[in-house]
């Protein structure tokens, strides 16, 4: 018996996405293969890694992330410079998490103003996500849709409650949407055509079908990803085929094992390495499943991923 | 190679006499087609039928046991690439990997490691499952470190050397506990399949390439060895992906018999030296179809997430994304212990109780039907509410097992107290944390 490489061509292609425009504009997507299978089909694009700021200076952050920002954590325009500028990111995610009602509850007009900030200190695209407060989203999205028309940027999270202010926001001027959906391959794609229908066009959605961390249900996310690419690439399935964009950033470090002092846990062993290991492992099985942005935190873990992938990526 | 249905039917008695537990012949032969039984459980079959089928009904990828005993672990016997389709069997083995040049010291360092590498989450035992012993000496201190680390963690070995006269010091000091041989190679592949056969050990065979691979498997298979393990020796992590997938492909879509066997992978061959970027791609080798991974050092900052992940993956992909909506309890609770409730949504009953657990105090927690939502959704959606939750509290029975009337409703809800005070006459509510990783504090402070 001899051995036949077992070559299973897909007869699917995810949509190609840019984020941005201009010299710095991102694209992703393209590929006709799962996720760095790039012996069977082609990956255009690998996946990219957004890393993120927040509107509010974080509290309760472990000392290994105070420490690799400092004081820019209180000014997310210094903080996205020092992304870009130091750690090389090619997109910024700006999290609304101020925006919460049930938080510090930041009206929509000082959000867009945070948006602006940021846009202003650095030239590359733009992920702006709400604090997930579907309402207060919808408003706040809207008005940063508005002020962000010149620079085009990608919003979220649109859910099945408030896709439409958001969608027809993004349409009006330009932006893409991200679709999230809670771990449910149905409802994603019903989400993608509640979109494409009010004229969005498919190109335009990046879906977020939301993710756990290592240890807090990432088995979900993971087997929601690959199931969705598989009917993408291997049914063909139209309404499945966009990239997918996973915030794992804020879900690794919620973990208590990320985020754990030493002291606290003197059994789970030096606090630094395990909470970048945290982050790094959760997303490197996201992209395996399929992810095509990444949103990170921890300038290291985004380090050890991008070295990951280009090594997976070279063909 | 598969036969289908009809091709075992034809070798069936056809009697139809029903002793397998399936109605005809030949609904046991598409049974056994696609795996779902096994052939001994027709008592009729010829012992003619028996040869040819017993090929055919073989798991597409065997199962290998390593070590005795109570660590012992099993691999391989995988069933499908995706874990939508079915649960994935076996968990990966992770484990670290010691040189035998090392000073005492540092061997002895790498070992308490390995065994303070061990941690209890969501009632399972999690720790490092191997130790992994290569030889950089000579023979006699190969055989001495392999029978230390036996001794000091009872952990199952793998012994490592391409050098048969090393391979049989070592198996001679450790032998019979059943350690895998690593690895038999194009060059010493005769002595190799002499000490597995000797001392009915299990042998990884290691060549450049699956091709390369396939033909020592056949020759060890062809010497009538049969617990094997593959090694295709990737130069970058690209490679060993793509080996690791073609390996459960060839095994399970092709049943291609010399492929049909668990893999070892050594991630830190392909990182470079850098033990952060070997844990990742420690972690796709969780992910993707690695069935021993060979870590160069066993902390548990890195044993820790590769752990968790493993138990994460490994699990049934049915289970449910609701949590079913009753009182459960924790330690062992008495009529003072705090009650909390939550939402059904599994995610958060899985975070809620692994904070209550590791809080290590006796406490009960009611899961109220919501229609798997988050707290918030929950509550925004109407699910989560006074009615609901005092609903659940007089139906559940929570009042005969406590003495105090005092329920803690998550903080993100702290907005509905006053409702469900009223709605839950005589009962004080609490507002409890607003992330779940501050119940053990919580506690703490109200003991305290
Ligand atoms: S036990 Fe054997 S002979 Fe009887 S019905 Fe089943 S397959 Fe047929």
């Amino acid at each position: 018996m001899t051995f036949q490489e077992p070559i299973e061509k897909m007869s699917g292609r995810i949509r190609e996405l840019t984020l941005g425009s201009g010299e710095n504009a991102c694209t992703v997507g393209g590929q006709n293969t799962l996720s760095f299978y790039r012996w069977e089909g082609d990956m255009p694009h690998a996946p990219v890694i957004a890393m993120e700021v927040y509107d509010v200076a974080p509290v309760g952050w472990p000392e290994s992330l105070v420490a690799a920002f400092g004081d820019a954590l209180s000014d997310p325009a210094a903080w996205a410079r020092v992304c870009v500028e130091k750690h090389g990111a090619r997109l910024i995610c700006i999290q609304l998490a101020g925006t919460d009602p049930n938080g510090a509850d930041r009206s929509a007009s000082e959000a867009a103003e945070t948006v602006k900030s940021v846009a202003d200190a650095v030239d590359v695209p733009l992920l702006v996500y709400g604090s997930g407060n579907a309402d207060k989203d919808a408003e706040v999205l809207k008005l940063v849709a508005e002020v962000m028309a010149d620079r085009p940027c990608a919003i979220g999270p649109a859910t099945e409650d408030n896709y439409k202010p958001i969608a027809a926001a993004a349409l009006a001027y330009g932006h893409v949407v991200i679709a999230e959906t809670p771990i449910d391959v149905n409802m994603a794609k019903q989400l993608n055509i509640l979109i494409t229908q009010l004229g969005l066009p498919a190109d335009k959605i990046l879906m977020d079908p939301s993710t756990g961390a290592v240890g807090y249900g990432i088995e979900y996310s993971y087997t929601v990803s690959e199931r969705l690419r598989l009917a993408a690439l291997g049914q063909n399935d139209d309404m499945t085929q966009m990239p997918m964009i996973c915030n794992l950033g804020k879900e690794s470090w919620r973990a208590k094992e990320a985020k754990t002092s030493v002291d606290e846990e003197p059994a789970w062993g030096d606090a630094h390495k395990r909470g970048v290991l945290w982050e790094a492992t959760t997303a490197i099985t996201m992209a395996a499943g399929g992810a095509d942005v990444l949103v990170m935190r921890h300038p290291e873990a985004v380090d050890l991923m991008r070295q990951a992938i280009d090594r997976l990526a070279a063909s | 190679m598969a036969l289908s249905g009809l091709d075992i039917f034809k070798m069936l008695p056809k009697t139809n006499c029903g002793d397998c537990s399936v109605p005809t012949c030949l609904a046991f032969a598409m049974k056994l087609a696609q795996g779902q039984a096994e052939l001994s459980s027709c008592p009729h079959v010829s012992d003619e039928a028996k040869s040819a089928l017993g090929a055919a009904s073989a798991p597409p990828m065997r199962a290998v046991t390593v070590g005795v005993g109570g660590t012992a672990f099993t691999v391989g016997e995988e069933t499908v690439l995706f874990r939508h389709e079915k649960t994935f069997v076996n968990p990966c083995a992770i484990g670290v990997q010691i040189q035998s040049g090392d000073s005492d010291e540092q061997i002895g360092a790498s070992l308490a490691d390995a065994a303070a590498s061990s941690f209890e989450r969501v009632q399972m035992a999690l720790r490092c499952g191997f130790i992994a012993v290569q030889s950089t000496g000579d023979a006699a201190r190969f055989a001495s470190v392999a029978s230390r680390a036996a001794d000091a963690t009872s952990l199952p070995l793998i012994l490592m050397s391409s050098d048969p006269e090393h391979m049989a010091a070592a198996l001679d000091a450790v032998g019979t506990k059943r350690p895998l041989i690593h690895a038999a190679t194009e060059s010493n592949i005769d002595a190799m399949i002499e000490l597995a056969a000797k001392h009915s050990c299990p042998m990884a065979v290691r060549a450049s390439g699956l091709d390369a691979v396939a033909v020592l498997t056949e020759k060890a298979i062809g010497a009538g060895l049969k617990d094997l393990v593959i090694d295709s020796a990737p130069q970058d992590a690209a490679s060993a992906l793509r080996d690791h997938v073609f390996a459960r492909r060839a095994a399970l879509n092709q049943k291609f018999a010399p492929l049909g066997f668990p893999t070892i992978s050594f991630p830190g061959e392909v990182s470079d030296g850098d033990e952060m970027l070997e844990t990742v791609f420690g972690a796709l080798d969780v992910v993707k179809y690695g069935s021993i991974i060979v870590l160069s050092g066993a902390e548990p900052w890195r044993m820790l997430p590769l752990l968790v992940l493993r138990q994460n993956i490994f699990t049934d992909p049915q289970r449910p994304m609701q949590a079913e909506s009753k009182i459960y309890e924790y330690g062992t609770p008495g009529p003072d212990s705090p009650f909390f409730v939550t939402t059904n949504f599994s995610l958060t009953y899985f975070i809620v109780s692994g904070e209550i657990e590791s809080s290590k105090a006796g406490a009960y927690l009611g899961i109220v039907e919501s229609e798997g939502l988050s707290v918030l959704t929950a509550w925004a959606a109407g699910k989560f509410v006074p009615e609901r939750i005092a609903k659940f509290v007089a139906a559940s029975g929570i009042a005969d097992k406590i003495g105090h009337r005092e329920i803690i409703i998550p903080g993100a809800v702290a907005q509905i107290s006053g409702e469900l005070a009223e709605e839950l006459d005589g009962w004080n509510v609490v507002v409890g944390p607003y992330e779940a990783s501050d119940i053990p504090a919580f506690l703490k402070r109200r003991a305290g």
